[in-house]
């Protein structure tokens, strides 16, 4: 309805649609995310459902999530926002916060309590890593291979990306050092408790880009999450890294000759920012929806469509089976104890610092 | 002396020429079907003794060329279908009928038809590389077209032919990704979207883009060139410089409508992405229109005028029907400019205004889904139907008006 009225009075060109009526929520919101499935789980979980209960709010998605901080700077400076609501990864929602381009939340008026009766602050406890971040699901970074091409033994741990002997073939990795480095200097023999005291000194980054150094004929590097799932379909890399729930959609979805190495999987957190700046409208509209968005039943419920851990607490027992495999979905959780067995802590802070200074290392040594 | 023997007999020589080019024909072939089995070795060793044996057998043996090409196609097809079911069988028949050609037409002399007779052998080679070339030519630009269809009914989702594909089993194939352009509604918004906007940015460009035409090649306008220059500078400008001027010139614009003139918020993005468009479209129109009116007759007009019509009737019934074929024209490239836009419109459009190629895009780094080559296939047979349409009806226009078409 809304849709074709704004669409007449365009065409109309001279004709001024008017104010919204008096209203206290606006009626259209625009959320920005990551396409794929995981976008899909979002739009299934929470979104069809806040929409049964609101029919006149009708939502756009932007799959703008991979450069919302570039573009939130661009449309602050512009004075523009055209965003509600925004899905990026902690580190993402850290340095939006320090900019001021986020918005400071108070957990326990903005979410809802646990349905175990907990305290919105409790149940989500230390996921909750900077003023901004509404945190969502905890995903992990991990490798999957071909089955068909890795011979008679199959990879049981991380260092077998560097081992190009037992597994020739290309194999591709992020275009950044997040994860890299650490997992580089895992295999060159650095303690799992040592690696980021290692990686603060030069020489330390020196040895892990010596280590990756050694693959860097056999990678190919991607940076969209759908690039590995694409090649390793395509049978043009042996392995690679990418985020967990891709993986699980390749293997149990598509049906490709493909496992997962879980060994040495880097966690991380993914949530929503609300941007700074919003009009009343539109911040009460976007807090109605978080409010409802992240509760215990809908992030249990996005666990159905994709294999990502809900970061609140209450949630984990709610999680069942997947909504068209029927397949229980525990076991394909980053978090279940068979996968967790061996994980590798991402650490915020030592890449708050150090992000900058290994960036540009790391692309230069790209660039040789 | 072989020279000699070539006119006079009409045919190359067996041993020094026809089996060395054929065999050579066959490495290629063998080379690329060894590839696709796995061994390119074994397939350039077989694919070379195969095509000499050919070439032989062919050119002495089956003198009547018609049954030799099709024994060796459907010999061809049936050793495919042995090895690789339906797909093999294809792929096998188009490789027989490329090698049978090739032997007779390399063995029986017919590549020197078309060449003078008193041609060298070098002026030959190149008039018959100059063909490859053409022919590689028009590959090059259609093959990445083509690709595609078949892609867009893959079953699995990714841009992969799988083994069911290539073995043309229907297992293989599927519409699921044109069911997902029909239903979801992200797609079905950026339709929309592309099909409100382009339109009336065309209206907007035609209408203003013919005035300034007009206008400017009136010989009394003063600084002609720098205004066309100005114009036509959106065309010339590399486009993310241009979209990066107008983010922060449109949002200023659109921060105005909205707060000052209580504009909705859906309403202003259409009109920001609208202009934007149509400014890039203008140059096309002026560009197109000045062309035509090069061949304009002035006199025209002042006959209009002696006869009493004022402007906007001499506009209308005397200079606009001689000019429209440039003014469909420049329309044409501005609604296609618009059509396939996207820099632009990320720049410009907030997600509501999000148009086909915004989705195609976004769609094609986050999640590589063969929806996109769905939708390319869509626009690819819409653009060969309208195309088609617009070509029908100018010629049915030429036959009415007395004209002969062409």
């Amino acid at each position: 309805m809304k849709l074709t009225k704004t669409l007449l009075a365009s065409t109309a060109l001279t004709v001024a649609a008017g104010a919204v009526a008096a209203q206290d929520m606006a009626n259209d919101m625009t959320l920005v995310s990551w396409g794929g499935a995981y976008q899909n789980s979002q739009q299934k979980a929470y979104v069809e459902p806040y929409q049964e209960m609101n029919p006149d709010v009708s939502i756009v998605w932007d799959e703008s999530s991979a450069e919302a901080v570039a573009k939130l700077r661009a449309m602050n400076e512009a004075g523009n926002i055209t965003w509600d609501l925004v899905d990026v990864v902690a580190a993402d929602a850290i340095r939006l916060c320090d900019e001021g381009l986020a918005m400071e939340y108070d957990p326990e008026e903005l979410l809802a309590e646990g349905d175990d009766g907990s305290s919105a602050e409790d149940d989500f406890g230390d996921l909750i890593v900077s003023d901004c971040f509404i945190p969502q699901i905890v995903y992990s970074t991990t490798v999957g291979y071909r089955t068909d091409m890795v011979g008679d033994t199959a990879p049981t741990d991380i260092c077998a990306l560097f081992d190009t002997e037992t597994y020739p073939g290309k194999r591709s990795l992020e275009k950044r050092p997040i994860n890299n480095m650490e997992w580089a200097l895992l295999c060159d023999g650095v303690a799992k408790e040592d690696v980021y005291d290692v990686l603060e000194t030069p020489e330390g980054q020196d040895q892990a880009l010596a280590k990756l150094d050694t693959i860097k004929d056999d990678v190919i590097w991607w940076s969209a999450g759908a690039d590995t799932p694409q090649l390793l379909a395509d049978g043009e890399i042996v392995m690679g890294s990418t985020y967990n729930g891709r993986l699980f959609s390749v293997i149990e979805e598509q049906d490709q000759p493909v496992a997962m190495l879980w060994d040495a999987q880097v966690f991380d957190l993914d949530g929503w920012i609300i941007p700074a700046g919003l009009s009343e409208e539109r911040l009460a509209r976007v807090k109605d929806f978080v409010k409802f968005a992240t509760d215990t039943q809908r992030l249990a419920d996005q666990a159905a469509y994709i294999s990502y851990g809900p970061a609140r607490k209450s949630s984990a027992p709610l999680v069942g089976e997947h909504a068209e495999l029927g397949i229980d979905m525990a076991p394909h959780m980053p978090t279940d104890p068979e996968n967790s067995k061996n994980t590798f802590v991402y650490n915020y802070e030592f890449w708050a610092d150090y992000r900058d200074d290994i960036d540009a290392k790391f692309q230069s040594w790209l660039a040789q | 002396m072989s020279e000699e023997l070539v006119i006079k007999t009409g045919r190359p020589d067996m041993m020094s020429f026809t089996l060395p080019v054929v065999a050579g024909l066959g490495l290629i072939l063998g080379f690329l079907t060894g590839n696709v089995i796995g061994s390119p070795w074994i397939g350039l060793v077989l694919g070379t003794l195969i095509g000499a044996g050919l070439a032989y057998g062919l050119n002495e043996m089956v003198p009547k060329k018609s049954i030799g090409r099709w024994g060796v196609i459907i010999a061809f097809a049936v050793i495919g279908l042995l090895f690789g079911g339906l797909g093999g069988a294809v792929g096998g028949a188009i490789i027989g009928a490329i090698i049978s050609w090739f032997a007779y037409w390399i063995g029986r002399g017919t590549y020197r038809d078309d060449v003078p007779i008193y041609s060298t052998p070098g002026q030959t080679l190149w008039w018959n590389f100059f063909l490859f070339i053409c022919g590689a030519i028009f590959i090059f630009l259609i093959t990445p077209i083509l690709v595609v269809l078949p892609l867009s009914f893959n079953a699995e989702d990714f841009f992969t032919f799988t083994p069911e594909m290539l073995r043309l089993d229907p297992e293989g194939y599927s519409l699921k990704h044109y069911r997902d352009f029909f239903e979801t509604d992200d797609w079905q918004l950026a339709l929309k979207n592309s099909l409100v906007i382009a339109p009336i940015a065309t209206i907007i460009s035609v209408s203003l883009g013919t005035l300034a035409a007009i206008g400017l090649s009136q010989s009394h306008v003063p600084g002609r060139r720098a205004i066309m220059a100005v114009l036509i500078s959106p065309m010339i400008v590399p486009l993310i410089i241009s979209a990066t001027g107008m983010f922060f010139f449109y949002s200023t614009l659109g921060n105005f409508l909205e707060g000052t003139l209580g504009m909705s918020k859906g309403l202003v993005g259409y009109i920001k992405v609208i202009l934007a468009h149509a400014v890039l479209g203008i140059p096309f129109v002026i560009i197109t229109v000045t062309a035509t009116l090069v061949g304009f007759d002035r006199s025209l007009t002042r006959a209009a005028a002696n006869m009493g019509a004022d402007p906007v009737t001499t506009f209308f019934r005397v200079q606009m029907p001689l000019i429209l074929p440039g003014v469909i024209s420049g329309g044409l490239f501005a609604f296609i400019t618009s059509f396939d836009e996207v820099v632009v419109v990320l720049f410009v459009g907030s997600a509501a205004q999000k148009t086909l190629p915004w989705q195609m895009f976004i769609g094609l780094r986050e999640q590589i889904s063969p929806t996109i080559l769905a939708v390319a296939t869509i626009l690819v047979v819409i653009s060969i139907a309208l195309l088609t349409t617009v070509e029908l009806l100018r010629r049915r226009s030429e036959r009415l008006r007395g004209m002969s078409p062409g």
